[in-house]
């Protein structure tokens, strides 16, 4: 062989492969377009709206009001509602996917409908059903009197623990789903391992079984904070206009007060608090295992 | 196969988990079961359970034109989205799945972080956006905004099976003679055409579920059903509102059941 054609073919060649990866790149450009004029695009503007003041001159005015009594509260209750909500997942999230890890695969996929359905009913119609549990005359305190339990029917709907109940229905299930899909990735057998090595099965379980259910379990939790952080429907229904998140608080700085600046200044820091914790996720665990098992 | 997958524990620790788990699932599956009867009351007040039937409220629904009209507007915006997104999604995913690691990266940053902004977020910036463009209140705008929220939906799911896809049966069609857009048309979409269609119930989905968006950009004569819903539950509670989500409850019964047998066969599930 002569060492002539050889560069030759090679820059035919490279021509070739930066024709195809432009080609590629082209493909996802109706997506991303979408993505970047719809989503990005206007975030970013609804961003350096924040950092001008009324007159439209470059100012902090927006950033300082935020250390007002009604922001600090804003920001106060959906740290609260978040958390609480994040940890009531936990406590009934775990148990029920290490249930249904340890079924038959067609026993488990039946009871995963369970969770499925849920999960792909509308969010509105979901918390339209807790408002009718949920009433006075819903079939929770008729449950309650008819037990007994109570005299009067409570007061169980809009207020702060209305919204949790509905929230924690509505972000049960993304905590479960990647929780289960990790503990079925658990061999079974490195907990007969330890048992068999003279464990017990509890601390088996603790020592061995936990430790590796620990990725699925903070990316859900992760996932259910974050979402919990800009949460609108089902708080501002359940809630009766009493609970004030940040979202309640950005939707009604708008159509109320219109003023963009103070909204826009409120969505840029739980923005920021959201892409932080993802950013946190991604760095630990890889963002797109969360979502492809 | 043994009846567990993890080895058990005592007896008793067993039965606690097993009641444990169920009494979730019924926490779960609670608010579905209860909005059904529901629909089929024959009183004006949220009780439960009804003391007497009736379809008023499905005569009240399908013979409120405000409502009707309301539910076109959801269901052809929920038809155009998935008919927009999916394909742009699936191309997306296969030019990610081709294409660079860098691009790969960066299309996958776009397409993920829409799902962690604060919806809220989102339709104000549309809002924003739409008053320039003047697609506030029209039916085009409701399905752009849609297909941004569900695109990322599809490319998942397609994602999701073109990694498990041997790519060499593309290069194999396209070294005996066939294009790439031949060889991509008759021999890898067959293949992704289930997750595709999961994807593309998820688009569906999505977009007649979605609330927020639709309460600031929809209105008028194309107000969506869901920002009609949200606004008759934050005035006063209709009854109506069981009989059109028992509806959307069929909807999302009927989409899961159709992802479940039709999108993931055995051979294409991950």
């Amino acid at each position: 062989m002569t060492g002539a054609p050889l560069p030759a073919n090679a820059n035919v060649l490279a021509r070739g492969r930066r024709a195809e990866q432009a080609l590629f790149a082209g493909l996802t450009l109706p997506a991303t377009l979408v993505l970047l004029v719809v989503v990005f695009l206007p975030i970013f503007w609804l961003s350096s709206l924040s950092f001008l003041d009324r007159a439209g001159d470059p100012s902090l005015e927006n950033y300082r009001r935020l250390a007002g009594d009604i922001y600090v509260d804003a920001f106060l209750v959906t740290f609260q509602i978040s958390a609480t909500v994040t940890a009531t997942c936990v406590a009934l999230g775990y148990p029920l996917a290490y249930w249904l890890a340890r079924q038959r695969p067609r026993v488990a996929n039946l009871l995963l409908i369970c969770v499925l359905l849920p999960f792909w009913t509308a969010v509105l119609v979901r918390t339209y059903a807790w408002l009718v549990l949920l009433q006075r005359r819903g079939l929770v305190n008729s449950t309650l009197q008819s037990l007994g339990i109570i005299d009067q029917p409570l007061q169980l709907a809009f207020n702060l623990q209305a919204s949790i109940i509905g929230m924690v229905h509505v972000m049960l299930p993304f905590l479960v789903l990647p929780l289960y899909a990790s503990m079925k990735a658990i061999d079974g057998d490195l907990v007969r391992a330890a048992i068999g090595l003279g464990s017990t099965p509890t601390g088996a379980f603790w020592r061995v079984f936990v430790p590796m259910s620990l990725p699925g379990l903070f990316a859900g939790v992760v996932l259910v904070f974050v979402l919990s952080l800009g949460f609108y429907v089902t708080p501002a229904l359940l809630g009766g206009g009493r609970i004030q998140m940040i979202a309640q608080r950005i939707e009604s700085t708008i159509t109320i007060f219109s003023n963009w600046g103070a909204a826009s200044a409120l969505g840029v820091v739980l923005l920021a608090m959201a892409l932080g914790l993802v950013a946190l996720l991604h760095r630990a665990f890889g963002l797109d295992r969360l979502f492809v098992r | 196969m043994a009846s567990d997958t993890l080895p058990g524990r005592s007896p008793w620790a067993r039965r606690a988990l097993a009641a444990y788990g169920s009494m979730v699932l019924v926490f779960l599956m609670l608010p579905t079961l209860v909005v059904l009867p529901m629909s089929f009351s024959d009183s004006q007040y949220l009780e439960f359970p009804p003391q007497a039937w009736s379809l008023r409220w499905y005569r009240a629904y399908f013979g409120s034109e405000a409502w009707m009209d309301a539910t076109r507007t959801s269901l052809v915006a929920a038809v155009l989205v998935t008919v927009v997104a999916t394909p742009i999604g699936t191309l997306a995913a296969y030019g990610m799945h081709c294409g660079a690691t860098r691009l790969r990266d960066w299309v996958q940053f776009l397409v993920l972080l829409p799902i962690v902004v604060p919806t809220v977020l989102v339709a104000v910036g549309i809002f924003h956006l739409y008053a320039i463009l003047d697609l506030n209140y029209t039916l085009a705008g409701v399905v752009l905004a849609h297909v941004a929220l569900a695109v990322p939906f599809v490319v998942i799911t397609v994602l999701a099976s073109l990694r498990n896809y041997d790519m060499a049966q593309e290069m194999a069609a396209r070294s005996m003679g066939a294009s790439r857009a031949r060889a991509f048309l008759t021999i890898t979409l067959p293949q992704v055409r289930f997750s595709m269609l999961t994807g593309a119930f998820l688009a569906f989905i999505t977009s007649l579920d979605e609330v927020v968006v639709a309460m600031f950009v929809s209105g008028g004569e194309n107000a969506t059903i869901t920002r009609r819903m949200f606004n008759s539950l934050r005035d006063q509670i209709d009854p109506t509102i069981a009989a059109i989500s028992t509806c959307l409850i069929v909807v999302s019964v009927l989409a899961l059941a159709a992802a479940q047998f039709l999108g993931r066969p055995a051979k294409e599930s991950a």
